[in-house]
């Protein structure tokens, strides 16, 4: 598989290149959503369809649209998309646009969203672009998924609402908040860096012409200085 | 394993010490609190210490296979914090809870960030803070077998009498209660030159100042609130780890004083009745920033301009 194959671009954002995991994007709706395998499966979801259309569409008009004035058309395109899935969810799904409330809207400013719009569909070609907000989505999918059945499970002993027999006597209440789901969070992103062994973001070679503590250090196994001396 | 002997020129002489004697030494120390809350509490404060401590030794063996690293428990201080946290508890606290208590100290607050020496928060204290937002349980009363008494005498109306509070017939977590029995341990600490006065003495100082002032002169009422509760087992056992306390004197008495202000803020204006391990949690993430501000001037280097 060759590293810009088209599979290779729907697979990185599962999780070589996972949003939530690895690129440490949209922490706000992964926090404050993932309290319920629920509203964790509906954010995810929701910003998939989201992130596929924009990217799509950005993608389009990349060429039409003016570098210095990208960010502001980004937004209004993201926008569009977000009333619209808005208010399909508002129409068919009324108990998931109660739970998730004003994340909703805020699909709008999560940055993988903007991000994968800066960083990919800008610059690269409709299909490609697609299969970018299909990998990108399911990763983000994946990882609130995931994330929601720890804290579900052991915060409020049930999973996407049915209870769980046994576990209903042992719940760390804890969990379902938000600093439990900080503690869930860290702890899940040093996994995934130990399971991929750190592969991203790639260390960089470093000198120390760029460095802005040059000046003062004094560190003796910096790279640059142990092979000048 | 004082950062003192890493600061100093040679030559270099080894004082024989090593982590597991001291750690040894804090264990024995803590001994006659372990006593005290078995006869007022019960056995089952026995049981509860016993799986505390069984559950940390075990957890830090495991993250060590696991994670193919040198085997540290022979240095005895996933013990010390087993007991530690064990102190800490309530005696009806569920056996599970103690368990998930022991995981969290060990495993997240220790070993994830690189194990003893490496931890920027006491692992008991931390766990102890843990388990009180996650399951709320430290707040059940817990009573010794023959008083009756409220879950902390802080939260009374009236406080029981100063000999009661320093026998330690009232209730309380396991360890905390016994003042006397804490006390014998701290001095055998500072004999054995294991802790220095710096930490206590101030720490305890802090809080009786503070309350005397605030029981409006007081002085019987503001010496109950230095023996109630967890602050004679905070200042002695968990405010001095070398780990997450200064290692200069001047850095510890600004921990010390710290810990002490935040503890009474705690205590009369925050929600919960008792504050010594959020006091100490508090300080402990300020610690390199006093360990930084109180460094000793490197000799030959000038003095103040």
């Amino acid at each position: 598989m060759s590293k810009n194959s088209n599979l290779s671009v729907l697979l990185n954002g599962i999780i070589k290149e996972n949003p939530v995991l690895v690129l440490i994007l949209g922490t706000c709706p992964t926090l404050a959503t993932t309290g319920t395998v629920d509203g964790a499966l509906g954010m995810g979801l929701a910003a998939l369809a989201v992130l596929v259309c924009s990217n799509v569409f950005i993608s389009l008009l990349r060429n039409v649209i003016p570098e210095t004035m990208r960010i502001p058309c980004y937004i209004v395109i993201i926008a569009g998309f977000v009333t619209v899935v808005k208010m399909i969810v508002q129409a068919y799904l009324p108990d998931l646009y109660a739970t998730l409330g004003v994340y909703l809207d805020l699909i709008t400013v999560n940055c993988i969203i903007l991000g994968r719009a800066e960083m990919f569909a800008g610059k690269n070609p409709v299909i490609r672009s697609a299969l970018d907000g299909v990998g990108m989505g399911l990763g983000f999918t994946l990882s609130l998924v995931v994330m929601a059945t720890i804290r579900e499970v052991f915060g409020s002993g049930s999973f996407a609402g049915y209870e769980i027999p046994f576990m209903q006597e042992y719940t760390i209440a804890f969990l379902t908040k938000a600093p439990g789901g900080l503690l869930v969070y860290g702890l899940l992103i040093a996994l995934i860096y130990v399971v991929t062994k750190g592969a991203f973001p790639k260390k960089k070679s470093f000198s120390c012409e760029g460095c802005p503590n040059a000046s003062n250090c004094y560190t003796p196994n910096c790279a640059e200085k142990g092979v000048e001396n | 394993m004082s950062s003192l002997t890493k600061l100093m020129i040679s030559p270099h002489i080894h004082c024989g010490r090593s982590t597991g004697g001291i750690m040894r030494d804090v264990l024995i120390a803590l001994l006659p609190a372990t006593l005290a809350g078995t006869l007022i509490f019960g056995l089952r404060a026995l049981l509860v210490v016993l799986v505390c401590v069984a559950a940390c030794v075990l957890f830090e063996l495991l993250f060590n296979l696991i994670t193919k690293q040198a085997q540290t428990v022979g240095d005895l201080s996933a013990a010390v914090t087993g007991l530690l946290l064990a102190l800490n508890l309530p005696v009806n606290i569920p056996i599970w809870q103690c368990v998930v208590g022991s995981l969290f100290a060990i495993v997240v607050v220790k070993c994830l960030f690189g194990g003893i020496g490496n931890n920027l928060v006491n692992p008991a204290i931390t766990a102890r803070v843990f388990m009180l937002v996650a399951f709320g349980s430290l707040a059940i009363p817990a009573f010794p077998v023959d008083a009756v008494a409220s879950a902390t005498p802080l939260a009374a109306e009236q406080m029981p009498s100063l000999m009661t509070l320093f026998l330690g017939n009232y209730g309380g977590a396991i360890g905390e209660t016994s003042t006397l029995a804490l006390l014998i341990g701290g001095i055998y600490l500072l004999v054995r030159r294991v802790i220095t006065w710096h930490i206590p003495v101030v720490f305890i100082g802090t809080v009786f100042v503070f309350s005397f002032f605030m029981e409006g002169f007081d002085a019987v009422r503001a010496l109950s609130m230095v023996m109630a509760g967890g602050l004679v087992i905070g200042a002695f056992f968990m405010a001095t780890d070398y780990v997450t306390s200064p290692a200069t004197p001047w850095g510890k008495v600004l921990f010390a004083l710290g810990a002490g202000l935040f503890t009474c803020l705690i205590r009369y204006f925050g929600n919960y009745p008792e504050g010594v391990s959020f006091a100490i949690l508090f300080m402990n993430i300020l610690t390199p920033y006093i360990g930084r501000w109180t460094r000793r001037k490197v000799f030959g280097t000038g003095g103040d301009k």
